[in-house]
C-alpha cells in the first residue's frame, strides 16, 4: 500500500467515514466532521504508522488528506 | 440492572496493596471490574493477587513505580497485552513526606509532587487512547481534605492534592465529549495504619471536629469510587465528592 493509502485508511479507521468521503482535497473539520480530539488522535495515528513525530506547530498546519500525505511523504524520506 | 454493575470493565488501582486502595480493588472487583492492582514492590503485588484470587475477582497484582516513566512505559504495554486497555483508572498510589515549611527539603518538595500528582498527569494520558478508542471511561483521583484546608506540616502534600483537583477539571472539559468522566475523591481521616497511631488525645481533638463523630473506613471512600466508577455516577465529571464525616463542608 502507498503513502496515500495508508493515510487514508487511517483517516477511514480514526473517524468513522465511508472510504469513499476521504477525497485527497477532503478537510478533516469541514468536510469529515473531526474536532480537536479528533486531530489530535489523527496525528498521533499517523506517528506511529510511519514512525515519524510530527511537531505540533507542523500539525497544526495539517488540515486537509493531502497536506498529510505531503508532510508525510517529506518527511518519511528523510529518515 | 444493577446500577453499580462494572461486568466487562478494567480497572486500574494505583497502591492497592493496603489501606484505601485494597477496599477500592476489592470493591470494584466485587461488582464485576477485572481488577488490575499495583504496588511499587514484588510482595505488595502477590499480596493483591492473593487477596484478589480469595474474592473470586478476575485480574492481579503488577508491580508499578508511578513516579518512574519506564516503570508506566513496561507496564502499560503489559496491561494492554494481558488485558485491554482499562476502562476505569483509580489514581489512589501516594506517599507523604510531612514538615514544617522552614524545614522541608527540596527532595520532599520533589518526591510529593512526582508521586502524587505528576504520576496523575502520566498514568491519566497513559490511559486516555484506550479510552478514546472505547468512547467511554472514567478517571478517578484519590485528593484529601488536606488539599481544601490546608494542614501545618504538609504544604507539599496539599498542594499536590489541590492540584489534582484542576488538573481533572481541565482534563474532564477536554474528553468529556468522548463519555470519559475525570472526577477526585477527597477523603477526611479515614481510620488507617497511620490514624491508629495518634494517642487518646490527639484522637480526641481529631473528632471534636467531625460532626459524625468517628473516622471514616476505608470502605465508605470505594462506596464513593464505586459510585463514580459505575453507571450510578455517569453525569457526574470534573467534580470533587468529599467524604469527611462533615468536617469540612465545601
Amino acid at each position: 500500500m502507498g503513502i496515500a493509502e495508508r493515510v487514508k485508511s487511517i483517516v477511514v479507521e480514526q473517524l468513522g467515514v465511508d472510504e469513499e468521503e476521504v477525497k485527497t482535497e477532503a478537510s478533516f473539520t469541514e468536510d469529515l466532521g473531526a474536532d480537536s480530539l479528533d486531530i489530535v488522535e489523527l496525528v498521533m495515528a499517523f506517528e506511529e504508522e510511519f514512525g515519524i513525530e510530527i511537531p505540533d506547530e507542523e500539525a497544526e498546519k495539517i488540515a486537509t488528506v493531502r497536506d498529510a500525505i505531503d508532510y508525510i511523504e517529506a518527511h518519511k524520506q528523510e529518515a | 440492572m444493577n446500577l453499580f454493575d462494572l461486568t466487562g470493565e478494567i480497572a486500574l488501582v494505583t497502591g492497592a496493596s493496603r489501606g484505601i486502595g485494597r477496599a477500592i480493588a476489592e470493591t470494584l472487583g466485587q461488582y464485576g471490574a477485572t481488577v488490575i492492582g499495583t504496588a511499587t514492590s514484588e510482595a505488595g503485588a502477590t499480596a493483591i493477587s492473593e487477596y484478589l484470587a480469595q474474592a473470586g475477582i478476575k485480574g492481579e497484582g503488577r508491580v508499578l513505580n508511578v513516579a518512574d516513566p519506564t516503570s508506566v512505559e513496561a507496564f502499560m504495554a503489559a496491561l494492554s497485552t494481558n488485558h485491554g486497555a482499562a476502562t476505569i483508572l483509580v489514581n489512589n498510589a501516594g506517599i507523604t513526606r510531612d514538615n514544617l515549611l522552614m524545614r522541608m527539603k527540596d527532595e520532599d518538595w520533589d518526591a510529593i509532587i512526582a508521586t502524587n500528582l505528576t504520576s496523575v498527569f502520566r498514568m491519566s494520558k497513559a490511559c486516555m487512547r484506550g479510552m478514546m478508542k472505547a468512547k467511554k471511561g472514567r478517571i478517578i483521583s484519590i485528593s484529601s481534605v488536606v488539599g481544601s484546608m490546608g494542614n501545618a506540616g504538609q504544604a507539599n502534600y496539599a498542594a499536590a492534592k489541590a492540584g489534582l483537583v484542576g488538573f481533572s477539571k481541565s482534563l474532564a472539559r477536554e474528553v468529556g465529549s468522548r463519555n470519559i468522566t475525570v472526577n477526585v475523591v477527597a477523603p477526611g481521616f479515614i481510620d488507617t495504619d497511620m490514624t491508629r497511631e495518634l494517642n487518646e488525645a490527639q484522637r480526641n481533638a481529631m473528632l471534636a471536629g467531625i460532626p459524625l463523630g468517628r473516622l471514616g473506613q476505608a470502605q465508605e471512600i470505594a462506596n464513593t469510587v464505586l459510585f463514580l466508577a459505575s453507571p450510578a455516577g455517569s453525569y457526574i465529571t470534573g467534580e470533587t465528592l468529599h467524604v469527611n464525616g462533615g468536617m469540612l463542608m465545601v
